[in-house]
């Protein structure tokens, strides 16, 4: 009873204290609502904007494979076009333009802008056929057509070339040895589809034998040359080794030679075999040329492909991305060079950087004692995060290619030089300068996973007579080690998709070999190498044919984002697996 | 107050060398027991530690003639310039389960950890006296501490079973020792199990991890790694407080039975376990032992009011 009495007294004391707040403001203030709403919308922004940069991404790259219909249209002074439409748009012509322009044509842009507010709109046609027209793209402005002359010609065959880009035309007639076998249209795919096998077959033995037996005929040939350069750097010219050792090199290059004169022969023998066919096309506006099937890649008469076929031509040319090499300065064929030195790349960046990274964490998170000096260097490391990347390039270069690199070039291949050999950007200098940029989200996430397991599992560790090393590495480590994974991947992430220290370091715009082979020892760390990142670049900004890249650029940046979800994905599966393991199993 | 317990070490350490002179401290104890019983309030000891006076410890007649593991003389011990231990001396029987009692932040935990030198992991800390571990010494920098941690085992508060299977976690002294004859391990890990309880429960999954275990088993699992290098001394830090009742109980039962194969040095905040478990009982108060002997004799007839007034729910 007594406390009954109390308790009104108390609460009446207690709001006399401060004024209690009230109405809808306060009570929401309490529920913290406002918070919910701004951290959710700001939740909700990040990921429109992410998802939007993927949607754009993805939405162009995966419409640039797809094959599109042809249209030919005539145009009021008199020239027709034919190709493909690739773009729409709305423009306001200027009035120097209008004047320009013949009488009839003007009249119609003035009826279509009075209309519209002055907008006109135009279309963006590939018309290809670079070799006589000297242009792969062309605007078409709606009023410039004669009404009514767009159709879509049924025969209308679209050519992806070696060289000069697309074709478009219609099929003349088939001619092999100078004969022709077909000259209607439907004769003439037919003949086409039933030869043109056989003329891929060659090609692809021709590329064979170039890459790959001349290849390693010149390697030899290499081989031998430093073989007797080492031998003149080791006893001098005048003396008998050297005399014996040019003797045996030349033997060798006269073998070499006669081989590399018998496979430049069997070449030469198909090279003439494929160019027995060619195929006579003409252009829509009448002009006739010849096209060695030989130089095709791919052919397909657009406006009749059924889905079905459209489908046939879409999964080879992503097929042709994904495992070709780029043809055309990088705007057309594949990228395969470029996944491969990406891959690579990012794989012995790993490799450097998180053993590296793991030990220093271990060390400072471990060993040292704290104060000034590791505080400092925690510092320092974090620091080191927001360093420009192309500041580390340019460390890169400096450091690792031209002192280490240059010393081991003296050092081990010095019947090479001037040619540098690891004395240049290479696949390795470009890891290692990647490993030293990923290096600190390597050592935070380590240091973070160790400071993660808990204190008892030490003391327990300690307690049963454990060394600090035992410790570390029997129960701290194992506990660490998803987190660890953790940070490798997120330094993979970062790695993979830097560009701008690469350029300094030995990514390259087109690198005659893979880093990778079957001449041993199969890893060739001083190559240069492609990349995918620099790929972008390079077709974005340094392509001639500007137009033609760009659905190539979204493209190869949808493979970028896919490689690097590839790998983290791998590395993620790699940590569960290891967590279960160090979970149930034994050391 | 620091003078006075300074002071206080100084004169008991006159004349002490070895284990002989402790006893003749035991010797001079009934004086200074007849002084405090004539004092009015039971809490005047207390009192008199609170304010930094060094009072003797009262060690009863009992634990003279026992065969010792480990004795304690005349240890003192500071974190940085906190003294925690003030010059504690004491034996622990051999084959005895003794139990040290007392309010939080009395310096029990920090005893039992500087029996293995857990405190070493700290950084500042400073001791002075002696202990020795089957005669000896176990402090100073020339001991061997990996080597003396495994002469003891040690159980904590909460459980820490390593996250490895439960074989592992049992057989990981051998493993730091660097022991891989299976049939060795194997038989070690039975016999551990077996001993801490835990064997029927387990003996089908060692492969299992050890995380998955309830609380009350991973403690068990823990007091099996503890034995498993056969150790000198066991020393339990608290091992029931993170668990319930039943756990407790069984944990109970267990440390009763290592009696037989192990000494064991338990640590509790809980005095009907001091009372159920352990044979000789030891009152910290402020980094000082108050009073220690026979469990029977704490729980009923202790010397000292200030025991009685603890043991009784009074104070502390």
């Amino acid at each position: 009873m007594a406390i009954l009495t109390e308790e009104p007294k108390s609460t009446l004391k207690a709001s006399q204290r401060w004024p209690r707040s009230s109405g809808a403001a306060g009570a929401s203030a309490a529920r913290g609502e406002p918070l919910i709403w701004i951290s959710g919308g700001a939740l909700a922004v990040s990921l429109a904007m992410i998802g939007g940069l993927l949607v754009l991404v993805a939405y162009h790259a995966v419409r640039t494979f797809w094959s599109v219909p042809v249209i030919r249209v005539e145009l009021r002074d008199g020239t027709i076009v034919m190709g493909e439409v690739t773009r729409y748009d709305r423009f306001k012509p200027d009035k120097m333009t209008l004047a320009d322009l013949p009488e009839e044509t003007r009249a119609a842009f003035e009826k279509t802008m009075q209309k519209d507010d002055g907008w006109v709109s135009r279309r963006l046609v590939r018309t290809g056929n670079y070799e006589l027209t000297n242009e792969h793209f062309r605007w078409v402005a709606q009023p410039e057509v004669v009404p009514d002359s767009e159709t879509r010609p049924e025969w209308a065959l679209v050519l992806e070339r070696m060289a000069w880009g697309r074709f478009y035309g219609f099929p003349e007639a088939m001619v092999i040895d100078d004969k022709v076998v077909a000259n209607k249209p439907d004769e003439v795919w037919n003949a086409f589809q039933q030869h043109f096998p056989k003329v891929v077959e060659d090609r692809n033995e021709v590329r064979r034998l170039e890459k790959r037996t001349l290849g390693d005929i010149n390697h030899d040939i290499e081989q031998s040359r430093l073989r007797l350069r080492e031998v003149e750097l080791k006893h001098g010219k005048q003396s008998s080794e050297y005399q014996k050792a040019q003797k045996a090199f030349d033997k060798e290059e006269a073998r070499l030679t006669a081989e590399y004169e018998k496979v430049g022969k069997r070449i030469e023998d198909l090279r003439e075999q494929m160019s027995r066919y060619l195929l006579k096309m003409k252009t829509a506006d009448g002009v006739e040329t010849d096209i060695k099937l030989a130089d095709i890649v791919r052919a397909y008469p657009a406006n009749k492909l059924t889905l079905a076929g459209k489908l046939q031509v879409y999964l080879s040319r992503i097929w042709e991305f994904l495992a070709d090499e780029p043809r055309e300065a990088n705007s057309e064929g594949g990228v395969f060079p470029a996944i491969f030195g990406t891959v690579m790349m990012t794989l012995i960046m790993s490799l450097a950087v998180v053993p590296l990274g793991v030990l220093a964490a271990l060390y400072l998170r471990e060993y040292a004692k704290s104060g000034a000096m590791v505080s400092a260097v925690r510092i320092a490391i974090n620091n080191l995060a927001g360093v420009p990347s192309i500041v580390f390039g340019v460390f890169g270069l400096g450091f690792f290619c031209y002192i280490v690199g240059g010393g081991i070039d003296h050092l081990f291949f010095e019947a090479r030089l001037p040619s540098p050999t690891f004395g240049t950007g290479g696949i390795l200098w470009a890891s290692l300068t990647l490993a030293l940029l990923t290096l600190p989200v390597v050592i935070v996430a380590t240091e973070e996973a160790l400071a993660s397991v808990p204190n008892s599992m030490r003391e327990g560790s300690y307690a049963c007579g454990a060394g600090k090393w035992q410790t570390l590495r029997r129960v701290v480590l194992p506990q660490a080690m998803p987190g660890i994974l953790t940070g490798t991947i997120l330094a993979m992430a970062r790695g993979a998709g830097e560009v701008a220290p690469l350029m300094l370091v030995g990514a390259v715009k087109l690198a005659p070999e893979l880093p990778f082979d079957h001449r041993f020892p199969f890893i060739h760390l001083e190559r240069s190498f492609m990349h995918l990142g620099f790929h972008i670049y390079d077709l974005g900004f340094q392509s001639q044919n500007s137009e033609a890249a760009k659905p190539m650029v979204y493209a190869t940046t949808l493979l970028l984002i896919m490689v690097i979800l590839v790998l983290n994905l791998s590395a993620i599966y790699l940590r569960n697996r290891l967590r279960k393991r160090f979970e149930v199993g034994s050391f | 107050m620091r003078n006075a317990s300074a002071s206080a070490s100084e004169d008991s350490r006159q004349g002490l060398s070895g284990w002989q002179a402790v006893d003749n401290r035991h010797a001079r104890l009934p004086q200074s027991q007849d002084v405090v019983r004539n004092l009015e309030d039971g809490a005047s000891r207390l009192k008199a530690v609170a304010r930094g006076e060094w009072i003797p410890s009262e060690v009863h007649e009992e634990l003279k003639h026992q065969d010792c593991v480990l004795e304690i003389e005349s240890f003192s011990f500071w974190y940085g310039n906190k003294q925690a231990l003030f010059d504690i001396s004491m034996v622990i029987p051999r084959g005895k389960v003794t139990a040290l009692i007392g309010p939080s932040g009395c310096g029990k935990s920090t005893l039992l950890r500087c029996i293995n030198r857990m405190n070493d992991l700290i950084e500042g800390i400073r001791v002075s006296g002696d202990m020795r571990l089957n005669g000896r010494s176990i402090v100073g920098p020339s001991v061997d501490v990996i080597e003396l941690r495994k002469r003891t085992g040690m159980v904590f508060q909460k459980p820490n079973p390593f996250p490895m299977s439960i074989f592992e976690n049992v057989v990981y002294p051998l493993r730091i020792d660097g022991v891989s004859n299976r049939q060795v391990l194997n038989d070690v890990c039975q016999q551990s199990l077996r001993s801490a309880a835990l064997w029927d429960e387990v003996k089908d999954r060692l492969r299992e991890n050890a995380l998955r275990l309830s609380g009350g088993q991973q403690q068990r699992l823990c007091i099996a790694r503890a034995i498993a290098g056969s150790p000198d001394i066991l020393l339990l830090d608290e091992p029931c407080s993170a668990l319930d009742p039943l756990a407790t109980n069984k944990i109970e039962e267990l440390i009763y039975s290592l009696r037989e194969e192990f000494t064991v040095v338990i640590v509790t905040h809980n005095m009907q376990q001091a009372a159920r478990v352990s044979d000789y009982t030891a009152l910290f108060y402020l980094g000082r032992l108050i009073e220690y002997g026979p469990t029977t004799a704490i729980f009923s007839k202790p010397h000292l009011a200030e025991t009685e007034s603890y043991v009784t729910g009074r104070f502390g």
